[in-house]
């Protein structure tokens, strides 16, 4: 009889404890934090992403076969938002992350939340004005004018205008002419640096693009401590050449900083979709 | 006996000599006094309270300026196109002469009261002096270099080590500290004695010749709007109606994109013209009577041109030979001797 009304209690204890850590969602406090990871998996159209695929390349909405050899680009400035409508801001210091499609170790920004149920993921694909401005020594880690070589390589920092580039896509098509209007080192590469922060004495181009993504569909964050919920998007590069602007590689083989990549910029919303939650 | 003489006139002469080197040392120590900001200038513009200047600071911008190391192939350093005994231009040279012999676009820039500057380099793409660095070092046709591998090559140098550990207290030889050190060093390189800035400060009663202050007349009604005193420019960017270059280079719309930018370029300084031909952007000018040439014959009606030199549908600025001449006179006033050789701002 004590053995039974003992196992009833112990069964009760474990119950309520496992109910606690499911179900109830616990109080928004900032200070209470725990981790959480956005994940970037980049996914060309139906295909994974692969780079230098010259045999099999993918082809976008124009019909033009092209292969990929560099994808780069900055996220930041995280906010989360739980299903009661509290707001978190990620502190901006530890809210700038930069994912090469080369470099499977960067394509989560893991950053640290209350303790919550999120039903809503906000981000800037870029680098926003006020750090574009920033003094030197706030330029560390993935800002770091220093990191990754220069502009022309892997770099990620124009120094004649001061400004990130966002968005960097390189690689190989057929349809590139040799002359001057496409890759005179026939070479038949394109370059996409798309970047422009909005100016920093008079208004100019800004590509800075935020992106909402709604949690609900395909399963909210639940956060809790000792535990690591993984926001899984798709970050579809084939919406960057068939987004709502159509994008051709024959006519557009170059874009850097130029009146034309605001409307690459324009596609730029459509290429993330939130697959599943890990929670 | 003999010998012990000598042995005591060596003696002599090398407290002598050791007395002369620590008088010198003591000399150097007293004469660094920061950057000062001159009676006859405006406030400085730069932000001096997040890089304040220091003796060792200073020292290891001076020591970077003068650094092959900065480039690819440890050829070429900041003072290859920037020479003090020309004003930190590149004399001679209409396009700045880089690595490898490549050649740039742009006429060398002097650097000089750069405290008091807003934008930098010909097209105003850069505002901060602390981010300035990483365009020559990195561009393919002057230093050619990645920052992170300049970085790696100081770390590799206990002089620098010492350096930047005196300098900074963390020692840490990263971006910031790197630029930050450059820009004590470019602060510090200040024109301000010229016998235009000693007629200002009413020093040593100096004063203007006649045909001087004939010119300074002059210089105000014609050329003071956009070459204002004492910096001798006003910051801004103008089109001063120069015909496109071959490669035409639109200036400041490289840095904008915004249509009325077109061929504007920084209004330049007009001191020191005397050590820093050739003159504009593409040192297209190997003389001064080629710009005042230019001013009074050959202006261009193209995209933007400046509204002070197209007054009332005629373009340029009347000047005749008796004018030019005494501006020429006046100009001559803004050489500044005691700048270029400033052996605190010379290699060590």
């Amino acid at each position: 009889m004590k053995k039974i009304f003992l196992l009833i209690i112990i069964s009760a204890v474990l119950f309520t404890a496992c109910k606690k850590s499911e179900n109830t969602t616990p109080d928004f406090d900032e200070k209470n934090l725990a981790s959480l990871s956005v994940e970037f998996d980049n996914i060309v159209g139906g295909r994974t992403l692969t780079f230098n695929n010259t045999t099999v390349p993918y082809t976008n909405a124009k019909g033009e076969p092209f292969s990929i050899s560099m994808l780069q680009y900055f996220v930041s400035n995280i906010k989360v938002t739980t299903t009661s409508g509290q707001q978190y801001t990620v502190p901006q210091d530890s809210s700038y992350f930069m994912v090469n499609g080369a470099d499977k170790a960067t394509r989560f920004a893991t950053v640290k939340v209350p303790e919550g149920d999120y039903s809503k993921l906000t981000f800037v694909l870029g680098v926003d004005s006020l750090r574009s401005t920033m003094l030197v020594d706030k330029r560390v880690g993935v800002l770091d004018p220093a990191a990754g070589g220069g502009h022309s390589g892997s770099g990620m920092y124009w120094g004649w205008n001061s400004g990130y580039i966002f968005f960097k896509l390189e690689g190989n098509s057929a349809v590139i002419s040799d002359d001057q209007q496409g890759d005179p080192t026939g070479k038949k590469q394109f370059k996409y640096h798309i970047g422009g922060f909005g100016g920093y004495n008079a208004p100019t181009i800004n590509n800075i693009k935020t992106i909402t993504v709604d949690l609900n569909t395909a399963g909210i964050a639940r956060v809790r401590k000792g535990r690591q919920s993984n926001i899984h998007l798709f970050v579809d590069v084939m919406k960057f050449f068939n987004g709502s602007n159509v994008l051709s590689i024959k006519e557009h083989p170059n874009v850097m900083f130029s009146e034309y990549s605001t409307n690459i910029a324009k596609n730029f919303t459509e290429l993330f979709t939130h697959d599943h939650t890990e929670n | 006996m003999k010998l012990s003489y000598l042995k005591y006139l060596l003696f002599v002469l090398l407290f002598v000599y050791a007395c002369k080197k620590s008088e010198d040392v003591q000399q150097q120590i007293t004469s660094f006094l920061g950057f000062q900001q001159p009676k006859n200038f405006p406030e400085p513009v730069y932000a001096f309270a997040n890089n304040p200047i220091t003796k060792d600071g200073f020292e290891l911008g001076r020591m970077l300026f003068y650094e092959p190391r900065l480039s690819r192939n440890n050829t070429i350093s900041c003072s290859s196109c920037h020479i003090q005994s020309s004003a930190f231009t590149q004399h001679g040279h209409d396009v700045s002469h880089g690595i490898d012999d490549r050649l740039g676009t742009r006429n060398s820039p002097p650097i000089m009261n750069l405290a008091w500057n807003k934008a930098f380099m010909w097209d105003g793409g850069i505002y901060d002096l602390d981010l300035q660095p990483i365009a020559p070092i990195t561009a393919h046709e002057e230093m050619d270099e990645e920052l992170e591998n300049v970085l790696n090559k100081l770390r590799q140098l206990p002089a620098y080590r010492n350096k930047f550990k005196a300098a900074f207290g963390s020692g840490q030889i990263n971006t910031a500290n790197f630029m930050k050190a450059l820009s004590q060093f470019m602060l510090m390189c200040v024109s301000s004695n010229a016998k235009y800035d000693k007629v200002m400060r009413k020093e040593q009663n100096t004063s203007f010749s006649t045909i001087e202050a004939a010119g300074y007349e002059i210089f105000k009604s014609k050329c003071g709007n956009c070459h204002k005193e004492p910096l001798f420019t006003d910051g801004n960017f103008r089109n001063n109606g120069l015909a496109p270059s071959a490669i035409n280079d639109l200036g400041l719309y490289t840095a904008t994109l915004l249509e009325n930018d077109r061929y504007k370029f920084k209004v330049p300084s007009l001191r020191n013209l005397k050590y820093t031909a050739p003159y504009m952007h593409d040192g297209r000018f190997l003389t001064l009577d080629a710009v005042f040439q230019h001013y009074t014959n050959e202006i261009q009606a193209t995209e933007n041109l400046d509204p002070l030199l197209n007054k009332n549908g005629i373009r340029g600025i009347a000047i005749n030979g008796d004018e030019k001449s005494k501006l020429l006179a006046f100009l001559n006033t803004l050489n500044d001797e005691e700048f270029i050789n400033n052996k605190l701002l010379a290699e060590q």
